[in-house]
């Protein structure tokens, strides 16, 4: 056993790149502060002065997650699975890409399938009718009932008029 | 007029036949994610929000209590029958709770749960009822920087008292703080980082960020640990009913969690896990029994439970009269309050007694029904644990792109609700708490401008922000907080508050 036990590797590249984000966050918000111009008033706070702060923060919170990453490697993680990650997030994306064309209810559908198969159901004949049903009961409630307003499309035009 | 006739009012105004149904849906909805895995109450609030928007304010904010409440009462079944805590405050009880049910006394495990989170509910409710007046009248004399000064010690508990690390805690919470930025500055006008987007200019909604990182953030976490995590649910033998034994244990204990939960719960010193966690210590302390703790003592699962109920009636007080939420519940449900233009404080004490004294007065009613629906009705709610993770988490997916749809409909907001959820994967992942991002994306503003007030007041001069005795008192309390904690850590008492700080609700 190493001295700093049987956990994690030497030096935690994971922290160093989450310090790297955070440097990089922060300096985002000292660049984007001292590009306001310096309305400070009777305070001498102005409204470029908060986000510097907080700015310098995350700067500071970033070097020592390096420093911790390079004394402390954090434990080793479990591994993760990338195929049902890719199926959620996929999902995701697709959902947003399409469902301002598509509707909600198709949209919906999209999303529920791929998060359905993520968790491992890959029946597809099983799933994409349940998301459909899920879909077409949600609009029919929020939509219809509640007066939001969901994006539609061609299924929402033929079942609901709108 | 004293508390007890603004009390009668209320109670008036909570038994009106829509208000009743508001309860009834909130703490019905509040069971049921309760039992689910996966969601909390915070996360629930967040995709009610939007929907609510055409509704009675009263009767939302009286739905959101309901959930609240209805979250700490569900979250004990699952810890008991599954083992695994249905929301975070829940996490003690499934120490002893699921041990009963494993040697086949689950039926008293479920009951002393569910009756101590009504008598601690009750209690603390009564106590919020009569103790509120009193701050609201403490509050008046708070300035700006007796505000700010909260707000910090806010942000200290919620991010850096506890938890496995404090530097983690306050990367979330700067995380929260920076995004808070975003938007129109609310004194100035100028735009911050919204690099032009117009769709930015009104700042991170809150229901996104809340909705990204605990219903996404959460899915994708799930489903990258692979398949094979689902426990496997207890059946309860026997009936749902103590013995005269199991009630003399539990009362003491029962009270004993209220007096801890309830005052953990008002001061800005974190949530309802605290509270359940000292309970446990506590009970196990204080036991007759000391050989059963560990293998199913019932006052283990007694006063947590008590614990937690209390503490989410105590998270109100400062919420209702300083307008200061403590949890990412509460941040929520602040969220909430704006959404129909009211500010919580103590001026909403005068300007709306009506709808503050009917939500009090309408937590004695919920915790009522709540009673019911998990005595009596318990064997129903078990069902819930039954649905498919699949079919599970797609539900929550879909309903959480509905919450964000109905908030603002861009694909501007739902670019963001799948970054803050990538987000919020790698932030679990890598062992970063949520709630102190929710918080500091909600508190951040608030505290800015209560910053740059006292300092305009004082034209500009810092020291104005220690000169008065009680904005001292805070800043010095949130440095205690800051400080003592990483001490216990260096020298290697850090796993119980580890243990202690799983917030997430």
């Amino acid at each position: 056993m190493t001295p700093n036990g049987a956990s994690g590797r030497r030096p935690d590249g994971a922290a160093f790149i989450i310090a790297l984000g955070l440097v990089a966050l922060g300096a985002l918000l000292v660049w984007d502060g001292g590009r306001i111009p310096d309305k400070a008033g009777y305070s001498g706070v102005g409204p470029g002065d908060v986000p510097k702060l907080i700015g310098y923060a995350l700067v500071l919170l970033g070097i020592g997650t390096a420093i911790e990453g390079w004394r402390n490697p954090g434990p080793k993680r479990a591994k993760q699975h990338p195929v049902p990650l890719l199926w959620l997030l996929g999902g995701m994306v697709v959902m947003v890409a399409s469902i301002h064309t598509i509707g909600f209810v198709l949209g919906s559908t999209i999303l529920f399938t791929c998060a359905a198969a993520a968790f491992g159901e890959r029946r597809f004949h099983v799933a994409i009718p349940s998301g459909l049903g899920l879909g077409l009961f949600i609009y029919a409630v929020f939509d219809v009932l509640l007066q939001l307003n969901l994006p539609g499309g061609p299924i929402e035009m033929a079942i609901f008029g709108r | 007029m004293d508390t007890f006739s603004f009390l009668m009012q209320g109670l008036a105004t909570a038994f009106e036949p829509m208000m009743l149904l508001y309860a009834l849906i909130g703490v019905t909805l509040g069971t049921a994610v309760g039992v689910l895995p996966g969601i909390g109450p915070a996360l629930t609030v967040a995709l009610l929000l939007p929907v609510t928007y055409g509704l009675d304010a009263a009767g939302s904010l009286i739905m959101f209590a309901g959930i609240y409440y209805g979250g700490m009462y569900g979250g004990s079944t699952t810890s008991i029958l599954l083992n695994t805590p249905g929301e975070s405050a829940s996490v003690i009880t499934a120490l002893e709770g699921n041990k009963m049910a494993r040697s086949g006394r689950g039926g008293p495990a479920l009951a002393t749960a569910a009756i101590g989170s009504f008598v601690a509910g009750l209690i603390a409710t009564l106590l919020l009822a009569f103790l509120a007046p009193h701050v609201v009248k403490l509050a008046l004399v708070f300035g700006p920087r007796e505000y700010f000064a909260l707000m910090v010690l806010a942000f200290v508990t919620v991010s850096a008292a506890f938890g496995e690390s404090a530097l983690k805690g306050l990367v979330s919470l700067f995380i929260g703080l920076a995004l808070a930025m975003v938007g129109i500055d609310q004194l100035t006008g100028q735009t911050r980082l919204s690099f032009g987007v117009p769709q930015l200019l009104d700042g991170i909604e809150v229901t996104t960020l809340a909705v990204a990182m605990f219903a996404l953030g959460e899915a994708l976490f799930v489903a990258a640990q692979g398949p094979g995590n689902e426990g496997a649910v207890l059946a309860i033998k026997g009936r749902v009913k103590m013995t005269a034994q199991d009630w003399s244990r539990s009362w003491k204990a029962w009270l004993r969690g209220t007096g801890i939960g309830f005052p953990i719960g008002s001061m800005p010193a974190g949530g309802a896990d605290i509270a359940s966690f000292l309970s446990y210590a506590t009970e196990r302390n204080l036991t007759k029994h000391p050989e059963e703790f560990g293998k199913g003592a019932i006052e283990g699962v007694a006063g947590p439970e008590a614990a937690n109920n209390a503490a989410a009636a105590g998270t109100l007080v400062p919420l209702l009269t300083l307008g200061l939420p403590t949890t990412a519940t509460a941040a929520i449900m602040l969220a909430g309050f704006q959404q129909f233009g009211l500010q919580p404080g103590p001026l909403l004490f005068v300007t709306a007694p009506d709808l503050v004294w009917g939500l009090i007065a309408s937590l004695l009613v919920a915790n009522v029904m709540l009673l019911v629906l998990n005595l009596p009705l318990i064997r129903f709610w078990i069902l819930l644990l039954k649905i498919p993770q699949p079919w599970l988490y797609g539900g929550i997916l879909v309903f959480a792109t509905l919450g964000t749809l109905g908030v603002n409909p861009s694909p501007v907001e739902l670019t963001m609700l799948v970054l803050f959820g990538t987000l919020g994967y790698l932030m679990r992942l890598y062992g970063y708490p949520i709630a102190p991002v929710v918080v500091g994306l909600i508190l951040g503003p608030m505290a800015e401008q209560q910053l740059r007030r006292a300092l305009s007041i004082s034209q500009g001069d810092p020291m104005t922000l220690v000169q008065s005795p009680i904005a001292a008192v805070l800043l010095a309390l949130a440095a205690v907080a800051l400080i003592l904690p990483m001490i216990l850590r260096a020298r290697g008492r850090g796993d119980v508050l580890a243990q202690v700080g799983q917030a997430e609700d």
